[in-house]
């Protein structure tokens, strides 16, 4: 096996001269400028992927456990549809079918389209998370919140979901971690994240093993300062008295 | 008018008949105490009462209010009618004082002031002002069970229901919530009460209902259960519950 | 808004599915039983190399375990497959280089599985056994790891759906998964749309059908219990 070569991140993309400092100018750009902006990117997918799986999957959780016959069954339905459909299909789903059979949403950028397919195909893993952490609490506490007068909505809104919400970090947690590493399925459509960093730079550079280990680096940072914002979280939220938070 | 009213209740889960014909009534200022074995079906009935529990067949009413009309809006009888749960059930993510005030300002739209000072008094009055910023897991189940009712009371409620309050607590802790009940009987509050204790029942009750399997078996005023209790099933259970 | 919807699936006869799809299909079959035989084995493996309590024994299975499930599978597969031939002197097929990857990567997924099920089985089950005379290798073999295999059944065969799924992204070193064979299919009869749509019904079908046996099992395993 050949010696190391770190300095390829410092060559020029386009001829391949090694670039002082590192960081091209005037339009020069080095793969570690390249790497740099693959990562945020898969940040941007990332996150934007949670808010969208967070909010619908919250929803659909929180459909699963009302007393509502159809609401219960359009919350599994959707947690069905999207679970049982390997997450790269669905983006392919999502790049190349829809927009032929959506005229309106030809000219949405793949970024989109990528950020809905994932926040879509986690949203059915966080549906189940909240509907778990709502029927881990107990009946009383819904029974509870009715009796003192509360709605459906509020009793859900001050008594359950609170609770549910903290009992559920640890998981969602993961699911957070997840999306981090699901977003590398979006080199298939041609999103300059790490995977597809990682594909191409091995190409140009054949040094493989040092562009590989830099982006499974920069995978690993990532999913470890989201774990740690998690767990400040999970400490920022914790109920006194409670071990785990729950009952 | 009855504060309560019961006619002909009954109730099924599935094919199982839960509650049969049960009847009864509960004036303004009555405490009643329900007793019975397990699966009588006496706390199946208490919750039916304030609508917690659903049920197919017959009247309930309170304050003249039907609690299975679907034109009812139940959260608003909920609002007058108090509930205390075996369980406690306080709200755990929030202090003692933010679990009086929150249903006094969300559903009676009370100021955030005025529900925390009418939260403070009743603390006082269960023994527990210097508690009021804890949250309810650094309490002891007593101490819950008497923050529960204060709850309860922060909702000013025209009757009290107690679904067994002292069933889930230590025997050293039963009689501190009991005393709260005592003096909350003493003062006039309308009270239905599922309970073992019939120390409690023999001081403050005025009628006591005995049900078993699902059915009202026996309703009398307190010294003619107690002293001769007309049906065998009744007779057997206070012999045996009365050995303690 | 779904303007011109002429959708034609009449070119996917039995023979261009038997043509393209059949192949990617056992493919995807063989790579999904292959790792998840492979991987629980070594799973269980790695399971009892953490619940040992030595650390020469624990350190380096819960650093394979953790990485393992620290990268993107996309990545595990690209490094299998630049450095299984850097290891072995000659090129490796992108199939090949596909089993030996997954079963090594699911394996650190099984393996957390399992140790959730060793740990599941209580420690009375463990002194019985020593207390009759047995060993160590007894005592997990015949007492332990079979109810510990047992009672995570059902979460076994939910991961090995969930491999299934994760087969498909053998399309990042070109493998000829089922995936492929439907976009080989598409492309050449120039109906992507047609054949994502009939690839994504088939994945549908098969991982909610195994979901559904994976509940009914887990309903029968509870009675029983």
């Amino acid at each position: 096996m050949s010696t190391w070569d770190w300095q390829v991140f410092c060559k020029d993309t386009i001829d391949g001269e090694i670039v002082p400092r590192c960081f091209g100018s005037g339009g020069d750009v080095t793969y570690l400028d390249w790497l740099l902006s693959a990562w945020g990117w898969t940040m941007a997918v990332s996150v934007l992927a949670l808010l969208v799986a967070l909010t619908l999957g919250s929803l659909m959780g929180i459909l699963r456990t009302t007393p509502h016959r159809g609401l219960v069954l359009l919350g599994n339905a959707w947690t069905e549809l999207f679970r049982n459909i390997p997450l790269l299909v669905q983006i392919f789903l999502w790049y190349h079918v829809v927009p032929a059979l959506i005229p309106f949403l030809r000219g949405v950028p793949s970024f989109i389209l990528v950020v809905i397919g994932l926040g879509l195909f986690t949203s059915a893993r966080i549906s189940e998370q909240v509907r778990a952490g709502i029927q881990s609490l107990s009946g009383g506490q819904r029974m509870a919140g009715l009796a003192v007068g509360f709605t459906l909505p509020q009793t859900y809104r001050h008594v359950l979901l609170p609770m549910a919400f903290r009992i559920i970090i640890p998981p969602l947690t993961s699911e957070a971690m997840n999306i981090v590493k699901n977003s590398s399925v979006a080199f298939a459509v041609s999103i300059s994240e790490l995977t597809l960093f990682a594909l191409q730079a091995q190409e140009e550079t054949s040094r493989g093993i040092e562009v590989y280990l830099a982006v499974t680096g920069l995978y690993f940072i990532t999913a470890f300062a989201l774990n740690r914002a998690m767990l400040f979280v999970e400490n920022r939220v914790r109920v006194p008295g409670m071990i785990g938070g729950g009952t | 008018m009855p504060m309560i009213e019961m006619n002909n209740v009954s109730k099924w889960y599935g094919r199982f008949q839960v509650l049969a014909e049960c009847s009864t009534q509960v004036e303004k200022g009555e405490v009643i105490v329900v007793c019975g074995p397990s699966g009588s079906g006496k706390s199946t009935l208490i919750k039916c009462v304030n609508g917690l529990e659903p049920f197919q067949q017959g009247e309930i009413s309170v304050n003249g209010i039907s609690v299975g009309d679907p034109k009812t809006d139940l959260p608003k009888l909920r609002a007058r009618v108090g509930m205390v749960f075996q369980h406690f059930e306080l709200f755990p993510h929030m202090s003692i004082t933010e679990n009086l005030a929150i249903a006094q300002v969300k559903v009676l739209g009370r100021s955030r002031d005025e529900a925390r000072e009418r939260g403070i008094k009743l603390l006082d009055r269960v023994g527990l002002r210097a508690h009021a910023d804890k949250f309810p897991g650094q309490l002891s189940g007593g101490q819950q069970q008497r923050v529960a009712i204060a709850r309860a009371l922060a909702m000013d409620p025209i009757c009290m229901l107690f679904d067994e309050p002292t069933s889930a607590l230590d025997p050293e802790m039963i009689n501190e919530v009991l005393d709260v009940m005592v003096e909350l009987a003493q003062e006039g509050m309308t009270m239905m009460v599922v309970t073992h204790e019939m120390g409690f029942a023999r001081k403050v009750a005025h009628r006591v209902v005995f049900m078993d399997q699902g059915r009202i078996v026996e309703d009398d005023k307190k010294d003619a259960f107690f002293g001769s209790p007309r049906s065998e099933r009744a007779q057997q259970f206070l012999s045996k519950i009365l050995h303690h | 808004m779904f303007g011109a919807l002429n959708l034609d699936f009449s070119f996917l006869t039995l023979d261009v599915i038997s043509g393209y799809v059949v192949k990617g299909f056992i493919f995807s079959i063989q790579l999904t039983l292959i790792a998840m035989l492979g991987g629980i084995v070594l799973g269980t493996l790695l399971a009892l190399m953490r619940l040992s309590g030595r650390p020469w024994l624990v350190v380096p299975a819960a650093g394979y375990v953790n990485t393992m499930r620290s990268i993107p599978l996309v990545m595990v597969i690209l490094w299998f497959f630049l450095l299984i031939p850097l290891a072995i002197g000659r090129p490796l097929g992108a199939e090949i280089s596909a089993i030996i990857t997954f079963t090594l990567f699911e394996a650190a997924y099984y393996s957390e599985i399992m140790r959730a099920g060793i740990q599941s089985v209580s420690k009375g089950q463990v002194a019985a056994g020593y207390a009759l005379g047995m060993n160590y290798r007894q005592t997990m073999g015949l007492i332990v790891l079979p109810q510990a295999f047992r009672n995570m059944l059902p979460v076994l065969l939910t991961q090995t759906i969930i491999l299934f799924q994760d087969t498909s992204l053998v399309y990042a070193i070109g493998a000829y998964d089922l995936l492929k064979g439907f976009e080989i299919a598409g492309k050449n009869f120039n109906r992507p749309v047609e054949t994502y749509l009939v690839a994504a019904l088939l994945y549908f079908v098969i991982c909610f059908s195994l979901s559904l046996l994976v509940r009914r099992l887990q309903q029968r395993i509870a009675i029983v219990r």
